[in-house]
């Protein structure tokens, strides 16, 4: 009984792991804008969505596993703090803070109508983070540690996100590259240091064109000579 | 009835909402969604709309209620 | 093309603002107008309705609605005389804190009448002597609600309304969404309300004078009188004031007359239109709604013949386009396109459906930004891609009509 817990245990970690490496390069592919594999872009969305939800389900069938297990003596308290725990502390800390990372991610992304996406994109650059920890963490701690099979799977997640990372790095990455940059005019923000022997006129007035130059200067009223300009 | 609002200081042009509601946006030259007519959204489309609305990710769109009174609008 | 309407009689360039001293100072503001008379805010708003009082600042929406908007909100507002005045080519709202300030502070004082705050939003340049009046105001015991002066940044989208409440809420002057309307809640939550400058010296001057005093100049569907800044092809460009329906060649003439035969006049500013230089043409919404232009905030451009209109605009969408907040995806994109597309024509670099274009362009960025400044610029050019038709054929043919042009 207690093996079959551990089997479940070390199959649902490494699943976790193979599905967070799908949601993060869906996550990236979702990103870029773009179609992929025939999918539109709001299934590329959905699915990277769907995707952080089942690896949400077997993260905890992983935790719960454990919670379960003799000998990993694991206690509550481990699944929230890391490097707390009694057994290989470092390793198992890396779980529990990209369990963690992870959980605030989906929390995030689950109520980010009512958090702003502001906050929801702050708390979503977690996840690479979160992707290496827990890659850390699955070959660090796992009995399994050193079989084939599994480096075999770390190497191909690893090459995957690697992938996929590099490509969100290309300028070409997103789907209309020429595409303007959207970033707030400088010269409307406060106190913008002003300009070197500023004149009090629109200083970034058009170069007047011949004969429809705008007046520069402080307007009179026309036809009205003899102003005092003392007011000024 | 409802209709589609667009905050263009949002918007990044991901195309998402294109997609679901074809009968009323397009997408222009740089991927940004063109409205096809005064986005009020007939009750057939409300599903999808309220899908794009949920799915965009820069939380660009909301759908609001339209009512006979309007507050004043001014440029 | 549209028939000249003959403009009403009446309408003539007519001091009023402008009139008087108007020297700028309290003492002789109090000798010439005397002090505001006592009234509540549902008087305002029914002065305000009564005399027909529309906005200045370029979007002419009546000024009751906003003020009842605002009261509707039933919480203090924060009130904004909007005196930043980013279009390079006005100067009226500059003459007229110059001029008659303390007609802009006492209509500041009746809009904000119950309000939390009153803000004096101009640019730094002219603050000193402002704030000068702003004291000797207050210890006259004139202004009720304290004034404050906010700086306008030199940015031709500053002045816009969601803008300038985020100038006076301590952010950037960049224009926002407007799903929630600010008269309801703006960038702090309170319902704010932003007039322009000559708007509300105008209501200072009905809640002296009365409605039926203000109706006696303009139209009786444009009632009142509005400012102008002149400027272009004109012997001396500056600020004249006169009633709405005025003759396009008496406020040309109020500015010295044409310095050369013109070939169009911009009306309303570099989101106006272009209109022809008929002397006749009345100055006011209803004749000027043919051209795709409006009487704006006041501001006309004489284009003499010897320039080139195409060019002419191209340089002001260019600035446009160069002025834009940056926040919009369609107007960032769009505007610096539309631009230069219409710089190609402009610069006679022909290419087939070259126009088809432009106009396709000025289409796809109406209406698609938080503020409309895509929309204003869309209209120019459409309006000069009207207003210059046969230079449009002349330049894709290779040749430019402007007397002057020699390339
Ligand atoms: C309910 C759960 C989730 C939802 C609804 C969700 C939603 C999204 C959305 C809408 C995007 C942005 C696409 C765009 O900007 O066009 C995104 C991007 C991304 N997501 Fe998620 N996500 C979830 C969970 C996760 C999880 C658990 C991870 C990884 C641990 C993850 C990793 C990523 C990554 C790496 C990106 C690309 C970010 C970038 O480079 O800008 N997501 N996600
Ligand atoms: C791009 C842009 C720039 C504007 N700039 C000004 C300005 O400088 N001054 C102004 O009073 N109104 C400006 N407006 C109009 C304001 O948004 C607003 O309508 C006006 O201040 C309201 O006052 P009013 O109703 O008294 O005209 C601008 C509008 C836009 C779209
Ligand atoms: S889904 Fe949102 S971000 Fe994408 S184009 Fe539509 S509104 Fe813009
Ligand atoms: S429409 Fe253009 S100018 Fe207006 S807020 Fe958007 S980007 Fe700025």
């Amino acid at each position: 009984m207690a093996d079959a817990l551990w089997y479940f245990a070390r199959g649902s970690g490494v699943i976790s792991l193979v599905l967070l490496t799908v949601v993060v390069a869906l996550g990236i592919g979702a990103r870029s804008g773009r179609t992929a594999f025939g999918l539109p872009r709001f299934a590329v969305n959905l699915l990277h969505r769907n995707a952080a939800l089942l690896a949400v389900v077997f993260l905890v069938g992983h935790v719960v596993g454990l919670l379960f297990d003799p000998y990993a003596q694991l206690r509550v308290f481990d699944l929230v703090v890391p490097f707390a725990g009694n057994y290989r502390p470092v390793w198992q800390g890396f779980g529990t803070l990209a369990f963690d990372l992870v959980i605030a991610i989906v929390v995030t992304s689950l109520l980010r109508h009512r958090l702003g996406a502001r906050t929801w994109r702050a708390v979503h650059w977690l996840a690479y983070l979160c992707w290496p920890i827990a890659l850390l963490h699955g070959l660090g701690t796992g009995t399994d540690n050193g079989t084939a099979w599994l480096w075999s799977i770390a190497a191909l997640c690893a090459a995957t996100v690697l992938a996929a990372v590099a490509w969100r790095l290309t300028p070409s990455f997103t789907r209309y590259p020429h595409r303007a940059d959207r970033q707030v005019n400088s010269r409307l923000l406060p106190a913008v240091a002003p300009t070197s022997g500023s004149t009090p006129t629109p200083a970034g007035a058009p170069s007047p064109h011949a004969g429809t130059s705008p007046h520069t200067g402080s307007p009179t009223p026309a036809g009205m000579p003899g102003v005092p300009e003392e007011a000024r | 009835m409802s209709r589609l609002h667009v905050d263009w200081t949002a918007c990044d042009g991901r195309g998402l909402c294109a997609e679901l509601l074809p009968e009323l946006l397009a997408e222009d030259d740089w991927g940004y969604p063109v409205p096809k007519g005064d986005l009020t959204v007939p009750p057939a489309l409300e599903p999808a709309a309220r899908q794009a609305v949920d799915r965009c990710p820069a939380l660009a769109l909301r759908l609001t209620a339209v009512s006979a009174e309007r507050a004043p609008a001014s440029s | 093309m549209t028939s000249v309407v003959e403009a009403p009689p009446g309408s003539r360039v007519q001091l009023r603002l402008l009139a008087g001293t108007h020297d700028g100072r309290l003492d002789s503001h109090l000798a010439q107008h005397g002090r505001l008379p006592v009234l509540d805010a549902a008087q305002v708003i029914g002065l305000a309705r009564d005399a027909g009082l529309t906005g200045r600042g370029g979007a002419g929406f009546p000024v009751w609605r906003k003020l009842s908007a605002v009261a509707a909100a039933g919480r203090p507002p924060v009130v904004i005389a909007n005196g930043a005045e980013g279009e390079p080519a006005s100067g009226k709202d500059r003459a007229l804190l110059t001029y008659a300030p303390n007609l802009v502070l006492d209509g500041l004082q009746l809009a904000a009448l119950g309000a939390q705050s009153a803000v004096l939003y101009v640019p730094a340049a002219a603050h000193r002597p402002l704030q000068t009046l702003i004291d000797a105001r207050r210890r006259a015991g004139l202004d009720r609600v304290p004034v404050r002066l906010v700086a306008a940044p030199d940015a031709f989208v500053a002045g816009e309304e969601t803008a300038a409440a985020a100038a006076v809420a301590g952010r950037g002057a960049v224009p926002a969404d407007k799903l929630v309307r600010i008269t309801e809640s703006g960038p702090g939550g309170s319902p704010t309300l932003v007039q322009n400058v000559e708007t509300l010296a105008h209501l200072a001057m009905i809640a002296r004078y009365g409605p039926g005093w203000f109706r006696a100049a303009g139209t009786a569907d444009e009632p009142g009188t509005f400012l102008a800044t002149i400027s272009g092809a004109v012997a001396s460009p500056g600020v004249v004031e006169a009633g709405y329906g005025v003759a396009l060649g008496d406020l040309i003439s109020a500015a010295g007359g044409a310095t050369s035969a013109l070939s169009a006049v911009l009306v309303g500013g570099y989101h106006g239109g272009w209109v022809p230089a008929a002397a006749a043409l009345p100055v006011s919404r209803a004749a000027l709604t043919a051209y795709g232009a409006s009487p704006g905030a006041g501001v006309i451009v004489a284009l003499p013949r010897h320039a080139c209109g195409l060019m002419e605009t191209a340089r002001i969408a260019g600035y446009l386009a160069d002025q834009a907040a940056g926040q919009c995806g369609p107007c960032v994109n769009g505007l610096p396109r539309l631009a230069s597309t219409l710089t190609d024509l402009a610069h006679r670099r022909a290419r087939p459906g070259l126009p088809a274009e432009v106009d396709r362009l000025a289409r796809l960025v109406t209406g698609r930004g938080a503020c409309r400044h895509p929309d204003g610029t869309a209209r120019l050019i459409l309006s000069a891609m009207h207003a210059f038709e046969p230079d449009v054929a002349a330049h894709l043919a290779g040749r430019c009509l402007a007397a002057g042009a020699s390339r």
